[in-house]
């Protein structure tokens, strides 16, 4: 029911045009990787891996299950490592490679947002936005009180939770859940957001504000967001790259990618053919 | 099979009811306000009462606490964040064997340890045998409920670039606050229905102290000495206190149904 609802919508609402002509001549670049392979144990997960992602744009990373675009995404701010996994290659944020960082610092430069809503269970929706800072030392109480009302205002959750900023965080909706972690990871004042299939496990209206958000997100903010639905990368991102097997098959302009992929894998997967 | 079952439950359940109302009925007699308020009565006077081992065992279950609680916490976090390499296996087979040691020999270790050097039996030898009776419980509890917080806080906290030590101590710990406060809670109740231990250590004191140097009176070391002795009234007051301590471990275990009510209650998708 819900499949069908979104693509109904999908096929109804126009392709997000790019704002960047997709021959620019120099880019400002974010983020960029090159030759990065991951490997959890002796399996590799990422095979050489090369592409740059623009300041102030929407990268989405579509592709199969188990094609390595999970693990793309946690490479970028280090969080493979906490599964155990290795990486080689290098990875430059703002020109600066990021294994010359603590990954705690790194992490607050390099947010992230998961894919099932995880909010602090034990923790209020004050608390929760407040963790970031407050367990990074931040104690001062205005500056604190700023911080997670500017975040939840980012998150476009303020107005429904400005009442109830004392109640538990998990007693929120799904869609909600997931926009109070949105702010809670702004709260540390990333620059780059990373999104794991942020509105997988949510409704179709919830998804339509996370995609919103999205939009909104991108004029402060360098955003890469794995999905699995093809629609939403299409609503959401100014590029895509299809990942298959751990391998970056395509990487381009998402209009042009969506409309005229140059890969026969490309073609295949985003017309349904397989995977 | 059904009627297996049932009948296992009722044998199962029998004895307790039965001990339960065995010492209300035996010691009721003995039962009243001034069995909690008054001394024991020397030989031959009827009446007085156990204040001082009802004191004393609370000066016991704190002192284990004290020394048994803090390792316990800390070596579950242990086992429960670092818990894959040699040693940590190694510990934690360690505690295994330490939950199957018969309690007597704790008692002995700690008579050895504390008690020959100090010349003294006490409070203290007493708190430090309970505490030792309380660690495997209180690790392993510890350490399950932590590997039972689900990974994704976990990754949420550190993806906040929270460290690591402030990950498990500020968002870890309190997610599995609960779990862990019933292991505590199981814990001394076990410690608190321990004799043997206490006979070589606490001894046993028919004078009211709160000294934790000098030996002190606890309800299952009264227990033991009023229910051997030929006077019956002394029989009597065993069976209250028997029917006291049974009925501590009765309201740790109401609370510890209390507390793990609901847990997890907020968050399972």
């Amino acid at each position: 029911m819900q499949e069908i609802a979104i693509e109904e919508k999908a096929s109804k609402a126009p392709l997000v045009i790019s704002s960047k002509p997709e021959t620019e001549p120099i880019m400002d670049v974010k983020v960029s990787t090159k030759n990065v392979n991951a490997f959890f144990g002796k399996t590799q997960a990422l095979h050489g891996i090369s592409l740059d992602v623009a300041r102030n744009t929407v990268v989405a990373i579509i592709g199969p299950s188990g094609c390595g675009k999970s693990t793309f995404l946690r490479c970028l701010n280090r969080m493979h490592e906490v599964a155990g996994g290795t990486r080689s290659g290098t990875i430059m944020v703002d020109g600066e490679d990021i294994d010359h960082y603590d990954p705690v610092v790194l992490r607050r430069r390099v947010g992230m947002v998961f894919q099932k809503p995880n909010p602090f269970p034990t923790m209020s929706i004050f608390d929760n936005v407040a963790a970031g800072l407050r367990l990074n030392g931040m104690v001062k109480k205005n500056t604190v009180a700023e911080t997670v009302e500017r975040s939840l205002r980012q998150a476009a959750l303020f107005d429904e939770v400005k009442d109830i900023l004392d109640r538990s965080g998990v007693s929120l909706s799904g869609g909600q859940q997931q926009r109070l972690c949105i702010a809670r990871a702004l709260a540390v004042d990333p620059e780059v957001i990373l999104m794991d299939e942020p509105a997988s496990a949510l409704d179709p209206i919830a998804t339509a504000k996370i995609e919103e958000l999205i939009q909104e997100l991108k004029k402060n903010y360098t955003i890469v967001i794995v999905t699995h639905n093809m629609q939403q990368a299409a609503r959401v991102s100014d590029e895509t790259a299809f990942f298959y097997l751990g391998e970056l098959i395509e990487f381009g302009n998402t209009d042009r990618l969506f409309t005229s992929p140059q890969k026969k894998q490309t073609e295949d997967y985003i017309t349904g053919r397989f995977g | 099979m059904t009627v297996l079952c049932l009948l296992s439950v009722l044998v199962a359940v029998i004895p307790l009811f039965l001990i339960f109302s065995y010492a209300l009925s035996q010691g009721i007699g003995a039962l009243n306000l001034d069995f909690f308020i008054r001394m024991p009565k020397p030989v031959g006077e009827s009446g007085g009462g156990m204040a001082n081992a009802l004191v004393g065992t609370a000066i016991l279950i704190g002192l284990g606490s004290l020394f048994g609680l803090p390792i316990s916490i800390f070596t579950g976090i242990y086992l429960a964040e670092y818990g894959e390499n040699p040693f940590a296996k190694t510990v934690r087979f360690l505690t295994d064997v330490l939950s199957g040691i018969p309690s007597i020999v704790v008692g002995v270790v700690a008579y050895i340890m504390v008690v020959m050097p100090m010349k003294q039996f006490s409070a203290f030898a007493g708190g430090v045998a309970l505490g030792i009776l309380m660690i495997p419980t209180a690790t392993r509890t510890t350490e399950e409920m932590i590997r039972l917080v689900p990974h994704s806080f976990r990754e949420a906290a550190l993806a906040l670039g929270i460290p690591r030590w402030r990950v498990t101590l500020r968002i870890i710990l309190p997610t599995a606050l609960k779990g862990i406060t019933t292991g505590i809670l199981l814990a001394i109740a076990r410690a608190a229905g321990e004799t043997a231990p206490l006979l070589f250590t606490a001894l046993g004191n028919r004078f009211w102290s709160t000294d934790i140097g000098h030996p002190i009176a606890s309800l299952t070391v009264f227990i033991y000495d009023y229910a051997k002795a030929p006077f019956e009234d002394w029989n009597r007051q065993a069976w209250a206190a028997a029917f006291v301590l049974i009925f501590f471990i009765f309201i740790v275990n109401l609370i510890f149904r209390f507390v793990t009510r609901g847990r997890y209650a907020g968050n399972s998708h």
